[in-house]
């Protein structure tokens, strides 16, 4: 109810400032020869950052440090019996309160000196937030008064407006860039956590995962060799890329080069269809279809297939990846200037002749980015090997044999009980950092070739 | 070389008058065609009646022309009137353009070249083309060259492809100021050098017809004054079409034009004629620059 108010207060707030600097400004050049430096509407923006912002301001101090005011408030409210409790007792006494205020309904009946605080908060709370909305929307004012007194006809709105919201529009990067940081530094610590049970020697060059459950107490019991993992995530990655690589390049190719437009139209939209599966689909696609279906394969030619193995796993993940690389390389071969496609079929070349020898090469900085895209794709992939790669995580060679990857077993270690302070649990932080690790080096990778080439051929 | 020229340049220079006393050298038999420089050429491209349609929209009307032997022939006319379609027919490069459809009988050497046995590979061969931009592949100057040559197979062995190299960048006279450099892009070269570059490239296959497509349009003077003294040169080895929006250049590298106008083609002569003393009025107000 609260937040509903605030907002309309704003909204209003905000309507009168831009209103207010659109008509002052126009005011000003009434009956005159007089022209503003701005147009009226940049007075009006002006105007409401000026007044909003105090008052968003104000908003946002209170939505930080409300609630250790109103417990603070609350401690003080207390009968002087609560203050022999523990801690922990304390805090659930204030949940009840806090839930009797509110109206939710509480565990056994409600004490005495229980509804009193609560009577005391409901109080607080209103006064406050009527005092806060007060504050907000004063400030809000008298911001207003000073932004519309700040008007004149020399005033460089539009500059100001303008360098505001680059301002602003850093500040959205600066989000994206801190919960990059935020990200990596918790994977870190929580990485580093780990290693104070297990030896990075022992981790990223052990050859046997064998963790054992966290139930089994606390200490390194268990294995934990990162390398059938790793094994096995190549291994399902290497066989994606070689099912997505060749179809899906050499229907980039025939979609930009040969097929009519009406075909194109029709083809396109389906492929990409495939990128709009959810990864759970496609992985009981590999579950029910195509490993008994590949077992069975196995059996007329002789050979040991299993139908949860590396080869269903990735044989289903590049089918998902085929529309990553169709899609990028289809655009990046469109962006070959068509110039140098009639240069090389006005001196006689043919078709076939013109893409390996133009097209391709032309072409070849962007593939390689879409096809490390892809392969970064391929690692970080989980649901498919959860269900179709068979969950074993030892080294073997024959791609038939059931496999586990890091994705899968990140997903194994945390889900059940967990409580964070095992190596069993924190051992997923060690094995995320080491795909993020993959991951960004691929797009190092990924990044410089598509620069050295860049220069080559431009 | 040097006396045709002289006698060219005399001719065009004659007062129109002259020039229609003389006019029996001007409307020869379809299949030869006299230029200025005197002696009778047999055509090397005759079109007959050659219309184009953008899928429903008709951009060539019923075009007919010859086109001599191992001389320049320019095409003019203001943006649209379809001046580039045609030469574009000549080797068929707007087969590679979606929903063109193109109508009438074009022959080089007196053989179809829609005919169902003619390959277009070979016809773009021996019909060569220069595009408006300069547009030489992001590949080294030396590979720029000999790409022709290498899908055609035209080079037995190294040496003969580096000979086959050398001898179209001296045609295209670039040769000088890349023997140093062959190993580097292509792209690095100045417009009119990338121009030039382009020329070689188209020279390389030994066409016998060479199309330009406004060549000129993207270079400054000085390295369109180069282009125009090439083209000068290659006339006596090349049959050369070439589109232009300049009228100058038309009257100064050509020794027939013709002039399109919306689709049509309006009027086709002897250069000097056209310019003195066209047949039509359309033509005569595009050249005095009322319209274009």
């Amino acid at each position: 109810m609260n937040t509903a108010i605030i907002a309309a207060l704003l909204l209003i707030l905000l309507g009168i400032a831009y209103q207010t600097g659109c008509s002052r400004s126009r005011s000003l050049t009434l009956g005159g020869e007089a022209r503003l430096h701005s147009r009226p509407v940049y007075h009006g923006a002006l105007v409401a950052i000026w007044s909003l912002t105090p008052a968003l301001l104000i908003l946002a101090l209170w939505a930080l440090f409300g609630d250790t005011a109103s417990r603070a408030y609350l401690l003080a409210q207390l009968p002087p019996e609560t203050s022999s409790l523990a801690p922990a007792d304390l805090d659930g006494a204030i949940r009840r309160i806090r839930q009797i205020e509110s109206g939710f309904g509480i565990i056994g009946d409600a004490q005495p000196w229980e509804n009193q605080a609560a009577e005391a908060l409901r109080e607080f709370r209103i006064l406050t937030s009527a005092a806060i909305i007060a504050a907000a929307a004063g400030t809000g004012a008298l911001a207003l008064w000073f932004a519309r007194s700040r008007i004149s006809l020399r005033l460089r709105a539009r500059n100001e407006v303008e360098r505001m919201v680059s301002w602003a529009m850093i500040g959205c990067s600066i989000v994206a860039i801190l919960t990059t940081a935020g990200i990596v530094a918790s994977l870190l610590v929580e990485a580093i956590r780990f290693f104070t049970f297990v030896s990075p020697i022992d981790f990223f060059f052990g050859t046997v995962w064998n963790p054992g459950f966290s139930t089994t107490g606390h200490g390194s019991a268990g294995e934990y060799g990162l390398l059938p993992l790793l094994w096995g995530t190549l291994m399902v990655a290497t066989i994606a890329i070689l099912v997505a690589l060749p179809i899906g390049l050499l229907t980039a190719i025939y979609l930009t080069q040969y097929a009519s437009p009406r075909l194109r139209g029709f083809v396109k939209p389906i492929i990409e269809i495939l990128a709009g599966i959810p990864t759970i689909v496609y992985g009981f696609f590999a579950l029910v279809t195509v490993g008994p279906f590949l077992a069975g394969l196995g059996n007329l030619l002789g050979l040991d297939i299993r139908a949860t193995s590396a080869l269903t796993a990735g044989i289903v993940m590049g089918i998902m990846i085929i529309p990553f690389i169709s899609s990028l390389s289809d655009d990046i071969i469109r962006q070959v200037p068509r110039a140098m496609r009639d240069g090389s079929l006005g001196l006689g070349a043919t078709q076939s002749e013109t893409i390996k020898r133009i097209i391709l090469p032309a072409a070849l900085p962007g593939i390689v980015g879409a096809f490390l895209l892809a392969v970064s794709r391929a690692i970080g992939e989980t649901m498919i090997v959860v269900l179709a790669a068979g969950n074993s995580p030892y080294l073997r060679l024959n791609p038939g044999e059931p496999v586990s990857t890091v994705t899968v077993t990140i997903v194994n270690q945390l889900t059940g009980d967990t409580d964070f302070a095992s190596p069993q649990s924190l051992v997923a932080f060690a094995l995320g950092l080491t795909l993020f690790a993959m991951t960004l080096i691929l797009n190092v990778a990924a990044l410089y070739i598509v620069r050295r080439y860049r220069e080559q051929y431009e | 070389m040097t006396e045709n020229t002289r006698l060219e340049a005399t001719e065009m220079n004659m007062p129109a008058a002259t020039i229609l006393a003389r006019s029996d050298l001007y409307h020869m038999p379809s299949t030869t065609v006299r230029t200025p420089d005197a002696e009778p050429r047999s055509a090397k491209v005759i079109a007959r009646n050659v219309s184009v349609f953008y899928g429903p929209k008709q951009a060539l009307f019923d075009v007919s022309i010859d086109i001599p032997e191992k001389s320049v022939t320019a095409f003019i006319g203001p943006s649209g009137c379809g001046k580039s379609t045609f030469l574009r027919c000549l080797n068929r490069m707007n087969d590679t353009i979606d929903g063109c459809r193109v109508s009438g009988q074009i022959a080089l050497d007196g053989s179809d070249i829609f005919a169902p046995s003619l390959d277009v590979v070979e016809l773009r061969a021996r019909v060569g083309m220069v595009f408006q931009k300069p547009n030489p592949f992001p590949k080294s100057i030396y590979e720029n060259v000999a790409y022709g040559p290498r899908i055609h197979g035209l080079a037995r062995s190294k040496a003969d492809l580096d000979e086959i190299v050398a001898s179209s960048l001296q045609k295209a006279s670039l040769w000088n100021e890349v023997k140093d450099r062959l190993h580097e892009p292509g792209t690095g070269l100045s417009g009119g050098q990338q121009q030039r570059l382009c020329i070689a490239r188209a020279i390389a296959v030994s066409p016998e017809v060479i199309l330009m497509d406004e060549p000129c349009s993207a270079l400054d003077p000085i390295a369109t004054a180069r282009i125009e003294e090439l083209i000068d040169e290659l006339k006596q080895n090349f049959t050369i079409v070439i589109v232009t929006h300049s009228m100058q250049q038309a009257a100064r590298v050509s020794q027939r034009t013709a002039f399109f106008h919306l689709g049509n083609l309006v009027e086709e002569g002897p250069t000097d004629l056209i310019f003195t003393s066209p047949g039509e009025k359309r033509t005569q107000d595009y050249i005095t620059g009322r319209f274009g």
